[in-house]
């Protein structure tokens, strides 16, 4: 049991429990200290508390020198003031500094208006540089999915956090030493020749424009306005809970028909949705982990179980990156954006009859690997990508805002059909657990031919990053973990490389509580709560959906009977699964 | 880049078996992988990290932090000029300056034809000869700006 | 053989003394008389430097050279030649002493031995060039005892330098060696060999100055059943040597003492962290450390007693900010040296994440004679709060460069021109630097105060781990605070922002002020961000990191001032406010300068005078070193 610890700050006194920061004790009497490398998704592995910025120093009585607020416990007795001179000529100062080794572009940064050390500049009214001098040398690069600015970097570290603790990838770590030290992959090589999975976690929690995603909204908007061509658009279930908060909705507010009517607005020829594939995806992950599991209970000891969820574009390369002697294990079913594409650019396309060349499919994602997953050579025909590019929630976000849009006078709207009808099963899938879920909710009926008595599989549902459960599947103890974090992730795979996995299915999302923490959603800095709340609105979502399994869904049903024949035959194979390859990297 | 031959392959596969290949004797391993390449090359460190299944760039971090370590190999005769305080107040600035300037290289640099390279220390602890330099593990004392070329002469024949 | 007994060390003791006792007699005796196997003398020791800078002017050459002459003229018996550690004496080195006569030669080179040898060794008589010439008296020193350098030292920490072979344990334990810890597992509880330690007053001899018996006791408190002793041996200091040379010199008593540590605080894991850029100390230590295994001092059951405890070496790669104790132990983890924020202490969480006690070199070499001797006799040495002596590597711009070791509370004046024998060249003293990078310039004002912790620091400097650097008239204080801030820029780690970029602004506006560019505001924004980072760093490096520049600002304010104002400097030190000229009335036209000359900037014809020409000048002072009229000044 803790023991409660008072003190007083600015006067205030405050009872806290032990081992509070004094941060996080001025934070409860409204004090709010400015803080930037400091981050903590509470929960989470994603702790970052270097106390190395030294903007949130307070004065602590007795103390020779100032305090970081952020990683100072509380004592008992203890006297702080958060804002004496002392205090705020020592803040302005560090970030005087700062900004004397930063860019100062303001004007074009992308991260205008989102960036905290702007937002520190200014509550500290700092109207001026007094100090000026050489630029530390550091790297410019750009991805499919990220750009690194490192000039705008302040060395908070949270991406190399997120990057190693969090996700154990290790693409980004600190490098050289003092004025030069910087954040890079080994041998300053770029992001593609490293491991990095472009989860883009690192860009989700940069608190400058050092990291940032790539766009490609002018590409889209050339695309819109060309006459030859026919663009379409699908979102992904994550956008829906998230894309409010970008114009002032509270986190877990679900903007589904509002979304659709400002796609609409901005001239798409068709929007679908991401859910219409995710089920598709299910018949065919849920297939295939019955066809293994079936295998398996009849004694096939070769038979690759556990079953690993494929969706999450970033687990898949970094699978393909350090688990290659494992690549028999997770699903071949493609994510549900690039079965979307596959289906939109053959399936669709040739119902409509529109030519391949002249279709343009885009989609909206929570996410900066989807940018890179659509440009993998396995994902297009004759140089042709099935999904054109993937732009991000917050790109959307700007796009509408630059259209002169009014968010909150649109009308809720209808996705358009056939490939916008979709299943609660789908919905699911932008949290921790919804695909596997999903995959239950249709592996189930389709196996027993039952109906489920409880959709809600609340054994699987959660934000614990690993998870597992044994469920009940007609008799036969179904033994299932679910993992967020690329580190939980690791544990599982490397409890599989040692012949000691108990598990028969396996869900993996890279990011913190599933899509819906995803690196290209609306900055969550550092609000844990943001994330749960987007979660809560996902479970909503399927609770209100008519339909919540996916073998439900009528246009999928459609689709197969007439094109594809059944889950997992040779035209589904082609179309709607991949392969994967060994892509160790090598020095 | 120069692949390493099998051999120096092997050996510093064994220096991280001699360790248990145990992250936290990294930097014993590096010094003894240095100790035996003469630097540390990319491959050499992509191979400790591999055996200690830890990240290259947690390696390349940490030889990017010590100074100890190079990833250049040095000159067949390394000039250390002290830049330790009691060489410095005995004038180990113009030694050095001297050094760069008969030589054409800098600090951390090597000749062209890979004779010199040119390196500070932090002290060498001959503090009684300051100012003093090495060249290899020569130590020159009570060195004068005029003294240089001669020095350099000495290890310009073999 | 294992020992296994306070019988078995007293035995060892015993033997040992018949070769120290000769040794420990010469520095009360009476050594006027002059030995030689000729005169009957039966045994003489040749005791010849090991330390590192005397093995830079090839000390190791006169062992050899001595070794053949023996073996030449078969005296195996009678004459034996022992290398020591560090006689401290660097100035004067390389050191060979003779035993029991106690003559004490200085600069000796190989070729010397065979002089020695004949006339003093054989022959009985000194030889007198190689003898110590008092500066003030200029008479000639045969016994360190009666000169200025040794006479007001009081040597403790460095007992066993320069009289034991350090890679010989046996002769340790001649010195009571392992006593003291024989004397903590079979007669004391932790307990009390932590309240000895508290009572002694030893503070923490690495810089800060943390009770080192303290220190001990919160480590021991802490129930874990891992913990660790760590040595800090990464002195980092430019200019600072007194570890390297008790680990050179003595590296048994940083043995011993860590056992006790362990002891004490309930750890059996030892480990030394040491900067690679010290072989030879390596070397001795690993010897010690197997001597000590051999003889059952370290290992399993040390003297049949349940305490066990061994000692590992880890090795540092060249960075300054590894001196601090959580650098210190990321390091060790194989990690980047970055600090982390105290609290967690190491001895809450440290190496491994266990409970880990860390204590610099010079801090263990006291340990065990303060357990042999009692806590009432070391805390009879030295000040009020500052107890027992300091070791200092004294350097810079004065006659004795070397070792030293006094009581605290001994004056700056003392030190620096008793002991030190005052400045080089009959120049002006300007100011001595205490504590390293940490430290700050003190001046001819506080040359009467008592040498300790907390007058250092009231002072505006700091103790640091002992580095201590006498400046002259031709030192420029702008130059020194920025030789001391260039370094810390390039061992700053870069973690924390006020010492990442503050740090390398002021380094910047000090490069303006020499550059002659500088203004009075520039001063003003020095002040601050001095102040700022010391207010606001991470660590105890950064926090003290403005020191040099905070110090010198308020001792010698006025040379700033002339450099922005003036744009002078008066040391002659700053290139761009230097102007080289050639004194045609002096000159005779040897044209020395011109060749020397790098920059081709200088003309004439022979046997007529030269002159400069400016534009192409350098302001390198080759013209000046290399003239031999004094023709070549500066303004």
């Amino acid at each position: 049991m803790k023991q409660n610890i008072s003190l007083i700050i600015d006067n205030h006194k405050v009872v806290v429990p032990e081992g509070t920061t004094i941060l996080d004790a001025a934070k409860s009497i409204g004090i709010v200290i400015p803080t930037l490398c400091h981050m903590n998704l509470k929960g989470t592995c994603a702790d970052n508390h270097p106390a190395s910025c030294r903007v949130c120093v307070v004065e602590v009585k007795g103390r020779r020198n100032l305090a970081p607020a952020c990683s100072t416990a509380c004592t008992e007795g203890m006297e702080v003031k958060t804002s004496s001179i002392r205090v705020i000529r020592a803040r302005k100062t560090v970030i005087e500094l700062m900004l004397s080794d930063h860019p100062n572009e303001c004007l074009t940064c992308p991260k205008s208006g989102k960036c905290e050390l702007q937002a520190v500049t200014q509550h500290l009214s700092i109207n001026e540089t007094p100090y000026a001098g050489e630029l530390s040398l550091r790297k410019k690069e750009m991805t499919a999915s990220i750009i690194r600015n490192m000039d705008k970097c302040i060395y908070c570290r949270r991406c190399e956090t997120m990057c190693n603790v969090y996700q154990t990838v290790g693409a980004l770590g600190a490098v050289g030493r003092g004025f030069n030290t910087t954040i890079a992959p080994s041998f300053n090589k770029n992001l593609k020749d490293t491991d990095c999975t472009y989860c883009g976690q690192c860009v989700a929690v940069c608190p400058v424009g050092a990291l940032t995603e790539r766009t490609y909204t002018d590409q889209l908007i050339d695309d819109l306005e060309n006459p030859e061509k026919t663009v379409i658009v699908q979102t992904a279930p994550a956008v829906r809970v998230a894309l409010g908060e970008e114009f002032g909705n509270a986190p877990g507010s679900i903007v589904t028909g509002k979304l659709v009517a400002a796609l609409k607005d901005l001239g798409f020829d068709y929007v679908f949705d991401t859910d219409f594939s995710a089920d598709a995806t299910i018949m065919e992950e849920g297939s295939e982990l019955l066809e293994r599991l079936t295998k398996f209970l009849n004694g096939d000891k070769k038979v690759p179980i556990p079953l690993m969820t494929s969706c999450c574009p970033a687990w898949v390369n970094f699978y393909e990156h350090n688990f290659p002697d494992l690549l028999n294990y997770p699903s071949t079913a493609r994510s549900p954006q690039q079965m979307f594409g596959a289906i939109a650019k053959n399936y669709w396309a040739e119902k409509m009859n529109i030519p391949r060349e002249k279709l343009v499919v885009v989609s909206v994602m929570p996410c900066l690997a989807k940018k890179f997953e659509c440009q993998r050579p396995e994902f297009s025909t004759n140089g042709n990508p099935d999904v054109d590019y993937s732009i991000t929630t917050r790109e959307l976000a700007t796009l509408i805002r630059r259209a002169n849009i009014n968010f909150e006078t649109l009308p809720h709207m209808e996705f358009d059909n056939p490939l916008g009808e979709s299943t609660g099963a789908a919905a699911i899938f932008g949290s921790t657990g919804g695909v596997l879920e999903a995959a239950l909710r249709t592996a189930y009926e389709l196996h027993t031919g039952k109906t489920l008595p409880k959709i809600d599989f609340d054994e699987v549902r959660g934000m614990d990053s690993l998870r597992t459960a044994t469920i009940d599947f007609d008799g036969f103890a179904l033994n299932v973990a679910i993992a967020y974090g690329l580190g939980n992730a690791r544990k599982l795979m490397e409890e599989i490389r040692a012949g000691k996995s108990k598990y028969h299915v396996i869900e993996v999302m890279a990011c913190p509580g599933g899509c819906i923490g995803g690196g290209g959603q609306p900055l969550h800095h550092g609000d844990f709560e943001v994330i749960k709340a987007r979660q809560k609105a996902i479970y909503e979502e399927d609770k209100n959906m008519p339909l919540r399994k996916s073998h439900e869904n009528k246009s999928i049903i459609e689709m197969y009977e007439k094109y594809f024949g059944k889950p997992l035959s040779e035209k589904a194979h082609a179309l709607l699964h991949t392969h994967y390859s060994d892509k160790t990297i090598k020095y | 880049m120069e692949k390493l031959c099998n051999s120096v392959v092997e050996k510093i596969r064994a220096i991280c078996d001699k360790f248990g290949n145990k992250p936290g004797e990294l930097i014993n391993i590096l010094h003894e992988s240095q100790h035996t390449v003469g630097y540390l090359p990319m491959e050499v460190q992509a191979i400790i990290a591999e055996k200690l299944n830890i990240p290259v760039s947690r390696v390349y971090g940490v030889v990017t932090f010590y100074a100890f370590f190079t990833m250049v190999p040095k000159g067949k005769h390394p000039v250390s000029v002290c830049l330790g305080t009691a060489c410095y107040v005995r004038g180990s600035e113009k030694i050095l300056e001297e050094f760069k300037r008969t030589l054409g290289i800098d600090v951390g640099e090597t000749t062209e034809d890979g004779r010199f390279s040119l390196d500070c220390l932090r002290c060498v602890g001959a503090c009684g000869l300051a100012p003093v330099a090495m060249v290899g593990e020569k130590v020159y004392g009570h060195l004068n700006p005029a003294d240089i070329k001669k020095i350099i002469k000495e290890f310009s024949q073999d | 053989m294992k020992i296994s007994s306070i019988e078995d060390l007293k035995k060892i003791r015993e033997q040992a003394s018949v070769h120290l006792k000769p040794r420990e007699q010469g520095d009360h005796q009476d050594s006027s008389v002059c030995c030689g196997l000729k005169k009957g003398t039966p045994k003489i020791q040749i005791l010849t430097c090991g330390g590192t800078g005397c093995k830079a002017s090839q000390s190791h050459l006169i062992s050899e050279n001595f070794k053949k002459l023996i073996a030449e003229n078969n005296l195996e018996g009678k004459v034996e030649v022992i290398t020591t550690g560090c006689f401290g004496f660097c100035e004067k080195g390389p050191i060979v002493k003779i035993i029991p006569d106690n003559t004490f030669y200085t600069k000796v080179k190989p070729e010397d031995a065979e002089e020695i040898f004949k006339e003093h060794i054989v022959g009985g008589k000194r030889v007198n060039r190689l003898l110590y010439v008092d500066p003030k008296r200029k008479t000639t020193v045969s016994d360190s005892k009666h000169m200025d350098f040794y006479r007001k030292q009081v040597r403790i920490a460095l007992r066993n330098c320069g009289l034991i072979d350090p890679e010989d344990i046996l002769e340790y334990i001649g010195r009571d060696g392992y006593f003291a810890l024989a004397d903590c597992l079979l007669s004391r509880s932790p307990k009390a060999v932590i309240d000895e330690i508290k009572k002694s007053g030893l503070r923490g001899r690495g810089g800060g100055g943390f009770p080192t018996g303290l220190k001990w006791e919160i480590a021991s408190k802490n129930q874990s059943k891992e913990k660790y002793v760590v040595c800090n041996a990464d002195e980092g200091d430019p200019g600072a040597f007194m570890d390297r040379s008790i680990m050179e010199g003595d590296p048994n008593s940083i043995v011993e003492a860590m056992a006790i540590c362990g002891y004490a605080i309930g750890a059996s894991h030892g480990l030394v962290y040491i900067r690679a850029e010290y072989p030879l100390a390596v070397e001795r230590l690993k010897i010690a450390i197997k001597q000590a295994r051999e003889l059952g001092l370290l290992g399993k059951k040390i003297l049949g007693t349940s305490f066990s405890f061994d000692i590992d070496i880890r090795y540092g790669a060249g960075a300054f900010v590894c001196g601090e104790e959580t650098a210190l132990i990321h390091s060790m983890e194989g990690r980047r040296g970055e600090p982390t924020l105290k609290p967690p202490f190491p001895a809450e969480s440290g190496y491994n994440g266990k409970p880990t006690n860390v204590n610099n070199v010079e801090t263990f070499a006291n340990i065990p004679i303060i357990i042999n001797k009692g806590a009432d006799w070391f805390s009879s040495i030295g000040s009020d709060r500052s107890k027992g002596t300091k070791v200092f590597a004294l350097a810079g711009k004065i006659n004795n460069v070397g070792l030293i070791e006094v009581p605290m509370g001994t004056t700056l004046r003392e030190v620096i021109f008793d002991i030190g024998g005052g400045i080089k060249g009959g120049k002006q003293f300007k100011a001595v630097q205490t504590g390293g990078p940490s430290g700050g310039c003190l001046t001819e004002k506080h040359l009467d105060t008592p040498i300790d912790f907390d007058t250092l620091t009231a002072a505006g400097s700091m103790m640091g781990s002992g580095g201590m650097i006498v400046m002259d008239e031709d030192n420029c204080m702008v130059s020194v605070a920025r030789f001391y801030l260039d370094f810390i820029v390039g061992e700053s780690c870069g973690k924390c922002t006020p010492c990442r970029i503050g740090n390398k602004r002021m380094l910047e506006i000090l490069d303006k002020i020499i550059a002659g560019d500088g203004t009075m505001q520039d001063l003003e924004k020095l002040k601050t961000l001095a102040g700022v980072i010391k207010d606001t760093a991470l660590c105890g490096l950064g926090q003290t990191s403005p020191n040099p520049v905070l110090s010198t600002l308020s001792n010698f304010y006025d040379e700033y001032v002339e450099h922005v104002k003036d744009k002078k400097c008066r040391a002659k030190q700053c290139k761009a406010l230097l102007t080289y000229m050639i004194n045609p009335e002096k000159c005779i036209g040897c044209h020395a300068c011109a060749i020397g000359c790098p920059a081709g900037a200088i003309e004439g014809v022979a046997r007529k005078p030269h002159a400069i020409i400016f534009s192409k000048c350098i302001k390198c002072g080759m013209c000046m070193s290399r003239c031999k009229f004094k023709a070549v000044s500066v303004i």
